[in-house]
C-alpha cells in the first residue's frame, strides 16, 4: 500500500468520470499469488465484462473491489473513495468493519449461488439492507422493493420464500436485492454459472436491461455472446493479470495476444 | 424384511406382460389386475411377542399391590407436590434462559477473531464441562467459605461496597448459578455448532449488503442456525428439567426433594417415586410439544411446502374417513374402468 501517489480527488464529473479504479492490486492466498498487479478503470455508466480461464483471478478481483478480500498491495477506489482504507497525514488507515460495511452499500454484489436469505420472504430479502444498513423507513423501502421486483418480472413472488423459486428467479431476486441499495456500481460474479441452460437467458435479459439504463457494471462471466452484445469493454485476464482489454469487437474478434486467442478458441 | 420386499417385487414382475400365464400381453389390462399385498410374517410374530410383554407389564402395574395407586392418587395433586413442580419448572426456565444467553455469548466469543476471547471461552467450556454438576452445586452452596463478602470496587484496589455472600446469593440463587453455568458450557457448543452449520455464503451476502454486524448475527445467522440448534437444545432443556433433581442435595424444595421428604416420613417409596415420575413425564411431554412448534416456526422457508401440524393432519384424517364412508354408500366402480378412463 506504499505506492499511493495518484490524487484520487481528481475525478471529473463528465462521461470520463472514473467510477471504479483498480490500481496495481496484488492478492495472495498463502503461497499462491492470485492477482499479480491488476489495473482496471471503469467509467461511469459503462459495462465491463471480465473473461478468462478458471483460476485466472477474475472472481478474486471482483471480491477485492467490495473488500470481501483484502488486497496485499495496490489500491481500489469507487467514485473517488478509497475502499477499505482512509488516507490522512501521509498514511493509510485501515477502516473499521463498520465503515467498510457502509462503503459496501454503494457496491452491489451478485453471487454465483444467489445467496438469498432462505428464511426471509422475497420482499424481506429486498428490504433488509435498506432498512438496517441505510436506516431507511420500512414502508417506502417495501414500495421500492415491489417496484424492483416488478422490474425483474417477479411482482407476484413478493411473499414467496427463495426455495420456492427456480434458480433463474432466485438470481433475478438477488439482482433486485442488490439494486435496492441504489449502488454506484454493480458487480456480478458469474451470475449464470449455477443455472440450468434454459434459465440463463432470463437472467442475462435483466442484466442487459440494466446496462441500457446506464448502470455501471462489472460482470465476470463465461457468456461470450453476452459480452459481445452488452459490454463496452471486454477485459481478458489470465494468470492474475489483465492480458488485454478493449471494445468487444477488438478483443473478441481480433485478439492481439496468443493467450486470448487460445482461450476464445476453446469457448467459442 | 428386505427379502420380503424383493419377493414382492418379483411378484409384480411376474404379472408383467408375457411373464405370467393369466396375464394377457396387453399393457392397459395390467391396471385391472388385483394387487395382493405382501405378507410380513416375521413382523406379525414380533408384534405378537411384544404385545404379550406389554400386556404383562400393564397387568403388573394394575395388580401388584406394591405400586399403591391409592397413595399415588393422594399425593400427585397435593399442594406440596404441585408447589414443588412449580419450583422445578422455575429452576428449569431460569437456568435454560440464563444458560443459553451466556452460552450464546461464549459461542460468539469462540467464533470471534480475538485470540483472548477465544481462549477465555474455550477455557470456560473446558472447566465447566469437566466439573460434575453436583460438585459445582456444592461449591456454590459453600461460596461463603471461599468469599465471605462480595463487593464492587477497583480490581486489586479498594472496595466501595460489599455484601455478605450468603445473603446475596441464598440457596436457590446458588442452585440457579450452578445450573446456569453448567448449562452455558453445553449451550455454547450447541450454539456454535448451529452457527457453523449456516452456509458461509449467507454471511458474505450479508456483509456485501453492508448489513451491520450485530444485525447480521440476529437477523441472518441465528434464525438459520436455530434449525441446527433446536433439536439438541430441546434435548438439553429436557435434560436440565430432570437435572434440577440434583439440587435436592441442597435441600431445595423442588419435586424430587419433596418426594424424598415425604417417603422418608411415611415409607411409601414406590408410589411417591411414581408421583415424581408422572410429573417429569408430563413436563417433558409439554416441552416436546413446544419444541415441535418452535422447530416448525424456524423451518419457514426451508421446505417448499411446510409439513402439516398434527392438528391439520388429524383433520385431514377425518376428512379421508368421511370420504371413504361416502364412497362405501355409492355403487362400486370396477377398477378396470378407472384404469381404462386414462
Amino acid at each position: 500500500m506504499s505506492d499511493v501517489t495518484v490524487d484520487i480527488e481528481d475525478v471529473k464529473a463528465d462521461s470520463d468520470h472514473v467510477m471504479v479504479d483498480v490500481h496495481g492490486v496484488h492478492k495472495s492466498f498463502g503461497p499462491l499469488e492470485v492477482l499479480r498487479g491488476v489495473d482496471l478503470r471503469v467509467r461511469a455508466g459503462e459495462v465491463t465484462v471480465i473473461l478468462g480461464p478458471s483460476g485466472s483471478g477474475k472472481s478474486t478481483l471482483l471480491r477485492t473491489i467490495n473488500h470481501l478480500e483484502k488486497v496485499n498491495s495496490g489500491w481500489i477506489s469507487i467514485d473517488g473513495e478509497l475502499i477499505g482504507y482512509r488516507r490522512s497525514g501521509g498514511k493509510l488507515h485501515e477502516l473499521k468493519e463498520k465503515d467498510v460495511l457502509k462503503q459496501r452499500t454503494h457496491i452491489g454484489f451478485v453471487f454465483q449461488n444467489f445467496n438469498l436469505f432462505p428464511h426471509l420472504t422475497v420482499l424481506e430479502n429486498l428490504v433488509e439492507a435498506p432498512v438496517s444498513a441505510l436506516r431507511r423507513p420500512r414502508g417506502p423501502s417495501e414500495e421500492k422493493a415491489r417496484r424492483l421486483l416488478d422490474r425483474v418480472g417477479l411482482a407476484e413472488k413478493t411473499d414467496a420464500y427463495p426455495r420456492q423459486l427456480s434458480g433463474g428467479q432466485q438470481q433475478r431476486v438477488a439482482i433486485a436485492r442488490a439494486l435496492a441499495l441504489e449502488p454506484k456500481v454493480l458487480l456480478f460474479d458469474e451470475p449464470t454459472s449455477a443455472l440450468d441452460p434454459e434459465l440463463v437467458g432470463e437472467v442475462l435479459d435483466v442484466i442487459k436491461d440494466l446496462a441500457g439504463t446506464g448502470t455501471t457494471m462489472i460482470v465476470v462471466t463465461h457468456e461470450i455472446g453476452f459480452a459481445r452484445e452488452v459490454a463496452d469493454t471486454v477485459v481478458f485476464m489470465d494468470g492474475g493479470v489483465v492480458v488485454e482489454q478493449g471494445p468487444p469487437a477488438a478483443v473478441l474478434d481480433a485478439p492481439r495476444h496468443e493467450r486470448t486467442r487460445a482461450f476464445l478458441s476453446k469457448v467459442l | 424384511m428386505k427379502l420380503r420386499e424383493i419377493s414382492t417385487g418379483s411378484r409384480i414382475a411376474a404379472a408383467s406382460p408375457g411373464a405370467g400365464t393369466e396375464a394377457p400381453p396387453v399393457k392397459d389390462d395390467l391396471a385391472s389386475l388385483r394387487v395382493v399385498p405382501a405378507r410380513h410374517y416375521a413382523r406379525w410374530v414380533a408384534a405378537a411377542a411384544v404385545s404379550v410383554l406389554v400386556a404383562q407389564f400393564a397387568h403388573g402395574l394394575i395388580t401388584n399391590p406394591v405400586w399403591e395407586w391409592q397413595v399415588f392418587r393422594d399425593y400427585v395433586l397435593s399442594e406440596t407436590i404441585v408447589t414443588a413442580v412449580g419450583l422445578t419448572l422455575q429452576l428449569t426456565a431460569y437456568a435454560s434462559v440464563l444458560g443459553f444467553l451466556l452460552g450464546t455469548v461464549l459461542a460468539f466469543m469462540r467464533l470471534s477473531r480475538s485470540p483472548v476471547l477465544q481462549t477465555v471461552a474455550w477455557s470456560y467450556i473446558w472447566i465447566f464441562r469437566s466439573i460434575p454438576m453436583i460438585v459445582q452445586l456444592v461449591f456454590w452452596f459453600n461460596l461463603s467459605a471461599l468469599y465471605e463478602r462480595l463487593g464492587v470496587g477497583i480490581p486489586f484496589g479498594p472496595v466501595f461496597w460489599s455484601i455478605d455472600s450468603n445473603s446475596l446469593i441464598g440457596t436457590i440463587g446458588a442452585a440457579l448459578i450452578g445450573l446456569s453455568l453448567h448449562q452455558a458450557a453445553y449451550a455454547a457448543e450447541i450454539v456454535r455448532g448451529g452457527v457453523l452449520a449456516v452456509d458461509h455464503g449467507q454471511l458474505e451476502a450479508a456483509a456485501a449488503l453492508g448489513i451491520p454486524r450485530l444485525r447480521q448475527i440476529r437477523r441472518i445467522v441465528l434464525p438459520q442456525a436455530m434449525r441446527a440448534i433446536l433439536p439438541t437444545a430441546g434435548n438439553e432443556i429436557i435434560g436440565l428439567l430432570k437435572g434440577t433433581s440434583v439440587v435436592y442435595v441442597m435441600a431445595i424444595g423442588e419435586l424430587f426433594y419433596q418426594v424424598t421428604v415425604i417417603y422418608g416420613r411415611n415409607g411409601r417409596v414406590i408410589p411417591l417415586l411414581m408421583v415424581a415420575t408422572a410429573w417429569y413425564v408430563v413436563l417433558t411431554s409439554l416441552l416436546s410439544v413446544a419444541q415441535y412448534y418452535v422447530e416448525r416456526r424456524y423451518a419457514r422457508g426451508a421446505n417448499r411446502t411446510p409439513p402439516p401440524t398434527p392438528l391439520q393432519r388429524a383433520r385431514r384424517f377425518v376428512r379421508t374417513l368421511r370420504a371413504a364412508a361416502a364412497r362405501r354408500n355409492q355403487p362400486v366402480v370396477p377398477l378396470s374402468l378407472a384404469g381404462g378412463r386414462r
